[in-house]
């Protein structure tokens, strides 16, 4: 039997963004911002937008497969996807649905995206208005545990206590993507630099490990990347951009109800991390840029370390400004800016960070980079990675 | 000082199919969570099938009300209508070691300022929500004496 694999069979080939907004900014509808996107990404990739044939999305998107397909005038709809799941554990997943379509043939030519204009709709930072409630917010809500940072906090709490982790080292990280926003233009915090002395001073959130600059922004915009197969990536007009390796899913029961995961202080990347390097036949010391989504920074610090990129015995030693910037650190991560200070994307920004990165146009760039993890959003459940690469790497 | 750890306003707890003993347990000031008749073992929270042995057949044990705090988290910000001016506040998790280590999500009975240890046993405390309709009892906590 043949291996089973996606490694260097699909190649991102073009890449789109709209203007990203503050939450309520964009003078867009969500939809229309989609279709700029998956426009944008269509002209990165030199193709005709009708050719698209395939849409794959996450998060619950309200842009409809269908709607685009109609939009758009696509000549045949072949691949429609929803990774489940809320926000961005899916980002990658998406991406992998896609690849694997192409992959298997039952698409040719397939977009991931994500929009978002959250000032149309509900808030994320906000909790349910319902009177009652049932789920596992019965056993949550009533104690005032309604809002995505709350419903992670816990975990963070107790990984730091246990392992000594000091808040200093999720102030690295939340500092490292405003650095590299600073220099991106279409970054939202661009001109809003963050420094020490702002961040301790920034208001709590949720003691004892979320200061408001721990939390990501909400935002107006959508992105969207174009899977292709590998073969016919050669032909298009950017030096294309390998899938490597990716993953999705979650350990032993990471979602088990009213937050009785067994292994529950965990981004839930345990099984996720190792299935993609093993596809990628690679390693985290391979890679020469990481790009982690940031929902909240406790949740990077816990992706790392389940990547393997950071040692939580050493982390208030690795996660330090000077080794996650780029071009020099030792890790340069979050390179344009990333949801904290890009733009919430739900991490498609990240994607395209990376395919920057290897094409060599990012604002922030590392010189020579070859391999960019992507670590999709932590904590939630199922949730996602890859790992792409040059021509070099495969 | 008002005899509910929140202020009123916030979401109640809907009584559904799944989960009607447990409040039933509550009013009553009793803890009462999942046990599984095929295998004898407790889950939490409440699903229709036990995920260890795949019975349907669960039942509702009393189990006693103490525990130990497994995490811990103090919001400031204040994510409910109800919760303005009302910040901030502790929400534990507590882990019952007598009952195959279930957790349950509550709210600590502190100074909002208090420290909070990890491990710290803990007693629940049965909170009343009599004029809500229907009536329904929270189960909060306060380390144990």
């Amino acid at each position: 039997m043949s291996e089973r694999t996606l490694r260097g069979k699909v190649a991102i080939a073009g890449v789109g963004e709209t203007i990203y907004y503050r939450h309520g900014q964009s003078p867009d509808a969500e939809f229309k911002l989609a279709l700029q996107a998956v426009l944008a990404a269509c002209s990165d990739a030199g193709i005709d937008p009708r050719d698209v044939d395939g849409f794959a999305s996450y998060g619950g998107d309200r842009s409809e497969a269908v709607r685009l397909a109609a939009a758009l005038g696509i000549k045949e709809l072949r691949f429609s996807n929803m990774f489940w799941g809320g926000g961005g554990g899916g980002v990658c997943g998406a991406v992998a649905n896609a690849a694997a379509a192409v992959h298997s043939g039952m698409a040719d030519c397939v977009i991931a995206f994500r929009s978002l204009a959250q000032g149309q709709f509900a808030r994320y930072g906000r909790g349910n208005a319902a009177a009652a409630v049932g789920g596992d917010d019965a056993f949550l809500a009533p104690y005032g545990l309604m809002s995505p940072a709350q419903r992670f906090a816990m975990k963070i709490t107790r990984f730091m206590t246990d392992n000594g982790i000091r808040h200093e080292a999720l102030r690295a990280i939340a500092m490292t993507s405003y650095h590299h926003a600073q220099s991106n233009p279409n970054a939202v915090m661009r001109g809003r630099p963050l420094d020490e002395a702002k961040y301790d001073a920034s208001r709590w959130i949720i003691e004892p490990f979320h200061r408001l600059f721990d939390c990501c922004q909400e935002n107006d915009g959508a992105a969207a990347v174009l899977v292709v197969p590998a073969d016919r990536a050669k032909d298009m007009p950017h030096r294309p951009v390998y899938l490597l390796g990716t993953a999705q899913g979650g350990h032993h029961r990471s979602a088990a109800p009213v937050h009785n995961a067994p292994d529950y202080a965990s981004a839930h990347f345990k099984t996720v991390a190792r299935n993609m390097w093993e596809m990628a036949k690679l390693g985290p010391k391979d890679c020469n840029v990481v790009q982690a989504y940031e929902n909240f920074t406790g949740g990077v610090l816990l992706s790392l370390v389940e990547h393997g990129f950071v040692d939580p015995r050493t982390a208030n030693e690795e996660l330090v400004l000077d080794r996650l910037l780029a071009p020099g650190g030792a890790m340069p991560m979050n390179t344009s800016g990333g949801n904290l200070a890009e733009c919430y994307m739900h991490g498609l920004e990240m994607v395209n960070e990376a395919v920057r990165q290897l094409r060599g146009t990012a604002h922030n760039q590392v010189p020579g980079a070859e391999v960019v993890a992507v670590l999709g959003g932590p904590m939630v459940t199922p949730v996602s990675s890859l790992v792409v690469g040059t021509e070099a790497t495969l | 000082m008002s005899s509910t750890v929140l202020p009123a306003g916030l979401p109640a707890p809907a009584i559904e199919p799944l989960t009607g003993p447990y409040w039933e347990g509550t009013r009553a000031g009793r803890l009462v969570i999942q046990k599984c008749r095929g295998c004898g073992r407790h889950q939490w929270g409440p699903e229709w099938i036990c995920h260890r042995c795949h019975s349907f057949d669960l039942d509702w044990a009393e189990v006693a009300p103490r525990g130990r705090i497994w995490s811990w988290q103090r919001p400031h910000h204040p994510v409910h209508g109800a919760l303005a001016g009302h910040t901030p506040y502790t929400i534990v998790l507590v882990e019952l070691p007598h009952a195959d280590n279930v957790r349950m999500v509550g709210n600590l009975i502190c100074p909002p300022d208090a420290e909070v240890e990890l491990g710290a046993a803990v007693e629940a405390v049965f909170e009343p929500h009599d004029a809500a309709d229907p009536p329904y009892t929270l189960v909060q906590w306060r380390l144990a004496g």
